[in-house]
């Protein structure tokens, strides 16, 4: 058994696990159309390959990756394409994006696929050009295409794959659920990934608090045999973060800057990992997930399988949403998870929750108070900063000292707002402290350029002022050369004659007057 | 359907500020309770007559900074300064000393610098120091306690608080003064020969010092504070006071226990030096600020000529708060020294 390792800060805020009851999967159906982001992913869109009017079956490529960090997106139902144009995406920023809408003929009609027959005997290039064509990218949050992340293997050497059933948020049961639905398809997963990255430790990290998930991927892991170590360690909040599990289990911090895979550390979600094993063993793009439908403004919580681009309206009909005592429509955990607008909006593959409280249960926040600086937020910081002393420096505006107190180390898990009793929401204090020296590293980018661009120019002016000169010199060099040479034939003495004999007769001419 | 648009996170912590500031006003009553017993209601009267005014003070300077003051007020801030300050003042002091006290740390300490949580000093000790300062001898005046001389009644006590001159109480030096008078006696002599010594240190205040104990170990368990600044304060007075013992000598400074026990000892290291907002923020930056505390408290008592010296030590330190963040940082994730290969 290895050892725990404790890391810094944390909280624990109610869990709220049993409310969407872990362990079963309800079927959210097939809606009447379905709105698909051409950017679901970290990186490029997707470049389409289908047009408005085309029939496309289910499986089907609707667009290709464009470039390396990019994923391709398929088709999770037979019908047809009826439009291609922006329309709202589950963002912070409420914002529109390139969208392919389906209208589904509900016959569900698929295209066929098939995988390999046996991936051991596969080269890992061969695996990961499997799990790109499926369009994996991470499910648990980000989204960062998975292929890319495992190509990490020919920059560094790898000896530990992490998949991350640590599922901290409260509320969120997707990956607990599939942890006891489908261990043995995790397990599967998590030995291609290794097979892939070519490392020898597998670690399946369950928080303490998924006891049956834990039992279901120890019997996998025990079934499967080989090199799948099962951990489980005290339920706190976020030790689900990627940086903040390596430290659980491995005792090592990445460093500021870099990457897991800098110690030697790729970590997956379940749910990746189940993807990454369909689309190698199956070929089976991904067109699915298990989304958490919760919180008490629904008749029917519970964790749903249901098609990528399905409207959110339509999971809310499902689940049984009662608006009268509901304001809030959150996309994600109640921590990290960001607030909708409308619910128009598709889910997408990295939508693991849709939490639609009531207010008495997560109640609207009250004004902000002052800052007394008692340091409950530097207590539950995971990162070790010093929130309060970030809000100070973000609120003046203050990059160096923003710098200097490590606001990029900050992965924005909320605890430091969750505990302030001032109730200052500091974490979005940093997101626009980050953003503003973003910009200003950006703009001072632009004027080095600019700078340096007429920096360039002057002394080319300059250059071409003294070439000009020194042709001039020459010019008058090689002349008095010349007249030297030529002797009477002096052009300037005969000019200068000239303007005499010139001035002497318009002397005379005015006298006579 | 629009729904409303919250930045994450959507859930919170039980605890607000008005709660942080009840959990310190309910410690301070075990302490209250002992001061009051051993020095009948004068202490009691302060707090009640300050409370009031320094509320209304709270509203007037609201008002005139353009915030409501009724969300502010709210707060319960302004009645822990008030408190704090009261419990610090003489029982039984007269009413505009008061008034002066909570004018100077309400105003002064505070608003001027913008309000809650933008005052670099602790706003109590800034009104106690004014007193101090300008009305020593009033200052200076504790009744005796109980079994010492007699205690006044309520009726008695408002009298004194509010017509100039009425009150000839027995007020007595505190051991404090007494130990730093002393001359030529050996400690235990001292002690045995003057009534105001109880067990350990001054008849009452040995008490009055352990409830507040009592009620500052009850914040640290609820988490309203941290343990690092009281803890660095108390042993490094602690340490101080061994150094200076000089095997209780006529010139002895007083036992660690004696000054633990004695005067505003303990009401400092747990309600005065744990104020967040002029004191350093990181726990490291906790530690040095408590014991800076702690060494320059025993340096005022014992060399300086004040009843205490909690108040100066205090605030010299709220000058250096923020110098001692910029150095106390804590080490940020991913930031740890690589280990190298040495190891």
């Amino acid at each position: 058994m290895n050892t725990i390792f404790k890391i810094h800060g944390g909280i624990h805020p109610d869990e709220e696990k049993q409310l969407s009851n872990p362990g079963t999967v309800l079927d959210a159906g097939v809606p009447p159309s379905l709105i698909l982001p051409l950017s679901q992913h970290i990186g490029k869109p997707s470049s389409l390959c289908v047009a408005p009017g085309d029939y496309v079956l289910g499986g089907q490529l609707l667009a290709e990756a464009d470039g390396m960090v990019s994923v391709p997106l398929h088709a999770p139902t037979s019908g047809t394409v009826v439009a291609i144009e922006p329309m709202p995406v589950p963002h912070p920023s409420a914002m529109n994006n390139l969208c392919l809408e389906l209208e589904c003929d509900g016959e569900d009609r698929w295209i066929e696929y098939a995988g390999c027959e046996d991936w051991r005997v596969e080269t890992p290039d061969r695996l990961i050009s499997c799990i790109r064509a499926a369009g994996v990218a991470g499910m648990g949050g980000a989204g960062f295409p998975t292929a890319v992340k495992l190509m990490a293997r020919d920059r560094l050497p790898l000896q530990t794959l992490i998949i991350n059933g640590t599922e901290c948020e409260p509320y969120i049961t997707a990956d607990d659920t599939l942890m006891q639905v489908d261990a043995a398809g995790i397990v599967e997963g998590a030995q291609i990934l290794a097979h892939i990255l070519g490392v020898e430790e597998i670690l399946l990290a369950v928080e303490d608090n998924k006891p049956a998930a834990l039992d279901a991927m120890q019997k996998a892991a025990k079934a499967r045999g080989g090199d799948c170590n099962v951990m489980t360690f005290p339920t706190k909040y976020p030790s689900g973060g990627e940086k903040q599990l390596i430290e659980i289990l491995t005792g090592k911090q990445v460093p500021t800057g870099g990457l897991p895979a800098d110690l030697g550390i790729v970590c997956q979600n379940p749910g990746t990992a189940v993807a990454a094993r369909d689309a190698v063993c199956f070929g089976k793009p991904l067109t699915d997930r298990i989304v958490t439908l919760t919180g008490r403004a629904l008749a029917r919580p519970g964790n749903y399988r249901a098609r990528l681009g399905t409207p959110i309206e339509h999971l809310l009909t499902v689940a049984g949403f009662d608006p009268s005592q509901n304001r809030r429509l959150i996309h994600g955990g109640p921590m990290m998870g960001f607030a909708l607008e409308s619910s128009a909006v598709p889910i997408i593959k990295t939508t693991n929750c849709i939490l639609v409280p009531t207010e008495q249960e997560l109640p609207t926040p009250p004004d902000a108070q002052a800052c007394i600086r008692c340091g409950l937020c530097a207590e539950a910081c995971p990162a070790s900063l010093l929130p309060q002393q970030l809000y100070w420096y973000a609120r003046a505006k203050d990059q160096e000292q923003l710098e200097r107190h490590h606001l990029a180390d900050c992965i924005e898990c909320g605890a430091c707002s969750w505990v302030c009793p001032s109730h200052i929401p500091l974490v979005q204090y940093y997101r626009a402290a980050k953003g503003m020296i973003k910009e200003s590293k950006t703009e001072k980018i632009r004027s080095d350029r600019s700078r340096d661009r007429f920096e360039a120019r002057q002394e080319r002016l300059e250059r071409e002022t003294l070439a000009r000169e020194e042709q001039r010199a020459a010019r008058r060099a090689a002349a008095e050369q010349k007249a030297a040479a030529g002797g009477a034939d002096d052009p300037v003495a005969a000019a200068i004659a000239r303007a005499k004999a010139k001035k002497d007769s318009a002397g005379d001419e005015s006298a006579n007057s | 359907m629009s729904f409303l648009r919250i930045t994450s996170p959507h859930g919170h912590s039980p605890l607000n500020t008005a709660q942080v500031m009840q959990a310190v006003l309910l410690a301070t009553i075990p302490g209250i309770v002992v001061l009051t017993w051993f020095f009948g209601p004068g202490t009691l009267l302060n707090i009640v007559f300050g409370g009031v005014l320094a509320l209304v003070l709270e509203a007037i300077a609201l008002g005139l900074r353009d915030r409501a003051p009724q969300r502010h007020l709210k707060d319960y801030s302004v009645l822990v300064t008030s408190t704090l300050l009261c419990i610090a003042l003489p029982p039984y002091a007269p009413w505009w000393l008061i008034a002066t006290g909570i004018l100077s740390a309400v105003i002064l300490g505070k608003h001027v610098f913008g309000g809650l949580g933008y005052n670099p000093f602790n706003p109590a000790m800034v009104g106690y120091v004014v007193l101090l300062i300008s009305f020593p001898l009033q200052m200076s005046s504790w009744q005796a306690p109980r079994g010492l001389g007699e205690i006044p009644g309520v009726a008695e006590s408002l009298t004194a608080m509010f017509v100039p001159a009425s009150y000839d109480g027995v007020t007595m030096a505190t051991p404090l003064d007494l130990l730093r008078q002393n001359k030529g006696l050996l400690l235990d002599d001292l002690f045995s020969s003057t009534p105001q010594f109880g067990q350990w240190a001054g008849v009452g205040w040995e008490w009055v010092n352990i409830a507040f104990l009592a009620g500052g170990v009850w914040l640290i368990y609820r988490g309203i504070f941290t343990w690092h600044a009281p803890l660095a304060m108390l042993i490094t007075l602690g340490l101080c006071a061994a150094i200076g013992f000089d095997s209780g000598s006529s010139e002895s400074g007083g036992s660690p226990l004696f000054h633990w026990l004695s005067g505003a000892t303990m009401f400092g290291a747990f309600f005065i030096i744990t104020d967040p907002v002029s004191g350093a923020t990181s726990n490291r930056g906790r530690l040095i600020f408590g014991a800076l505390v702690g060494v320059l408290l025993y340096l005022i008592r014992v060399a300086g000529n004040y009843p205490d010296a909690l108040a100066f030590a205090v605030l010299i330190l709220n000058f250096a708060a923020p110098f001692i963040d910029q150095y106390t940082q804590p080490v940020t994730y991913g930031h740890k020294p690589t280990k190298g290969d040495d190891e």
